[in-house]
């Protein structure tokens, strides 16, 4: 029950309190209520128990991403997108 | 989404593989405990336990909801059900989490008790033309999950719904961290903190840590994710400078969500609560104000937990405080299994013997 999903926000209602999110292809009714983030169609958030609360940052992913190759001394790696 | 699957890219995993074969190249033990339900499953999912050196060692803690509410707390579910006719909606988890007399929710529906499971807490409300007495919502949960319920009750309180009621078995990690610091038995060097309680609580809850010298690093759930974390907490330890890292900035940012915690505590204070194989710890819970209590169930109701920890026999609160691996279990894996669970660390998905006995034996 506490499996937090990431969902790309497909449709938000005019009051903005709710929206439809895709997670892995499956559509799922998501409330904004608690989210603190402003949202547009296109972001990912991150889904629990129904309600969306966190906007994901896909430049703090890269951030950490470059952290960690920041261990590598070696040969080339080869990074699958 | 492209962004995830660089978290599980199998090249990161053996660079990051490498670089804690490196850095714990000593006899020192390191003592990691993750405190999340999540995290202990990912890491049994992905058999992380399995390839990383033999003196790091990864300790399971409190961390799954359903696991640490304590079996005089289960009971009040099963009390409910037994002298009421009401609709219980409840989390999947829940259905096989048995009660003291041996019987789970899926026994009881079967006789014909009205249980539905819920996967939101807004779920309930399609419930609205099916109310017979009442329509109770037992709400479990740590701070990822408790404002959900508490934005279930802000919809109830602006419709002016009636016939819905929450019972209240949820809980809070400060306290509990608190206990497991001052546990001189638990030798514990760092901490996976867990990913999506920080994005409600942001990074404060994890000072305690490092002001006893103790690694605490934020993670999410892929295997890089946690991998680097792991990493990270080495070598805060080897380096003996400790201080919180959020590695999961993706999603979880400094401060946390004040937004989520402000409904929170508008519906709720703090309570004491009873933690399975602990006991009552002050504060650790919530309960719902006096404004809104007649929204509470366990008062329409006249429910009250018994000081039962427990099923007997079950080590599940030794699994929780880190004491024991579940294999150490005298039943597990033989009275206990996740299709018969005696206690609910077998049942529940995020449960440790659950994880364990899934990919681990
Ligand atoms: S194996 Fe079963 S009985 Fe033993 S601690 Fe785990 S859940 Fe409890």
């Amino acid at each position: 029950m506490c499996l937090g999903l990431p969902g790309k926000l497909v449709e938000i209602s005019d009051d903005k309190t709710f929206g439809i999110v895709d997670i892995a292809g499956t559509k799922r009714e998501v409330s904004l209520m608690i989210l603190p983030e402003e949202v547009e169609l296109g972001d990912y958030v991150m889904v629990h128990v129904g309600f969306a609360i966190s906007k994901m940052d896909e430049a703090q992913a890269e951030e950490t991403l470059k952290a960690i190759m920041e261990y590598y001394d070696g040969d080339d790696i080869e990074i699958q997108g | 989404m492209e962004m995830i699957s660089r978290f599980r890219d199998k090249d990161i995993v053996k660079l990051l593989l490498e670089n804690i074969f490196k850095e714990t190249e000593t006899d020192k033990i390191y003592n990691i405990m993750e405190v999340c339900g999540t995290h202990t499953m990912s890491i049994s999912r992905f058999g992380i336990r399995g390839l990383l050196p033999k003196n790091v060692r990864l300790i399971s803690g409190p961390g799954c909801p359903v696991c640490v509410t304590s079996q005089g707390e289960i009971d009040m579910i099963f009390e409910l059900l037994k002298y009421n006719d009401v609709i219980a909606a409840v989390y999947g988890d829940l259905m096989k989490v048995p009660g003291s007399d041996g019987r789970n929710l899926l026994d009881l529906k079967a006789e014909g008790k009205d249980i539905r499971v819920v996967i939101s807490p807004l779920d309930v409300l399609k419930l609205k033309n099916e109310q017979k007495k009442g329509v109770v919502f037992i709400s479990i949960g740590f701070e990822t999950t408790n404002p959900a319920t508490a934005g279930l009750i802000e919809v109830i309180v602006n419709q002016g719904l009636d016939g819905f009621y929450i019972l209240t078995l949820n809980k809070t990690m400060p306290e509990i961290i608190d206990i497991l610091l001052e546990d001189k038995e638990l030798n514990v060097d760092g901490f996976l903190c867990p990913g999506h309680v920080s994005v409600m609580t942001g990074e404060s809850l994890y000072l305690p840590i490092i002001k006893r010298n103790k690694a605490a690093v934020i993670t999410g759930f892929e295997p890089v994710d946690i991998l680097y974390s792991i990493l990270d907490i080495i070598r805060q330890i080897n380096c003996k400078n400790f201080f919180i890292k959020n590695n999961y900035g993706r999603v979880v940012n400094s401060i946390g969500n004040e937004k989520a915690n402000g409904l929170v505590y508008k519906y709720f204070e703090p309570a004491d609560s009873i933690w399975r194989g602990v006991g009552t710890i002050k504060n650790s819970g919530l309960k719902i104000r006096e404004q809104y209590k007649y929204l509470d169930a366990s008062e329409r109701f006249g429910l009250h937990p018994s000081d039962k920890l427990e099923i007997d026999g079950c080590k599940c609160g030794e699994v929780l405080k880190g004491k024991i691996l579940p294999n150490k279990c005298n039943l597990f894996g033989l009275m206990c299994t996740p299709e018969n669970p005696v206690g609910p660390c077998m049942v529940s998905s995020e449960g440790a013997c659950a994880a364990y006995y899934k990919y681990e034996i």
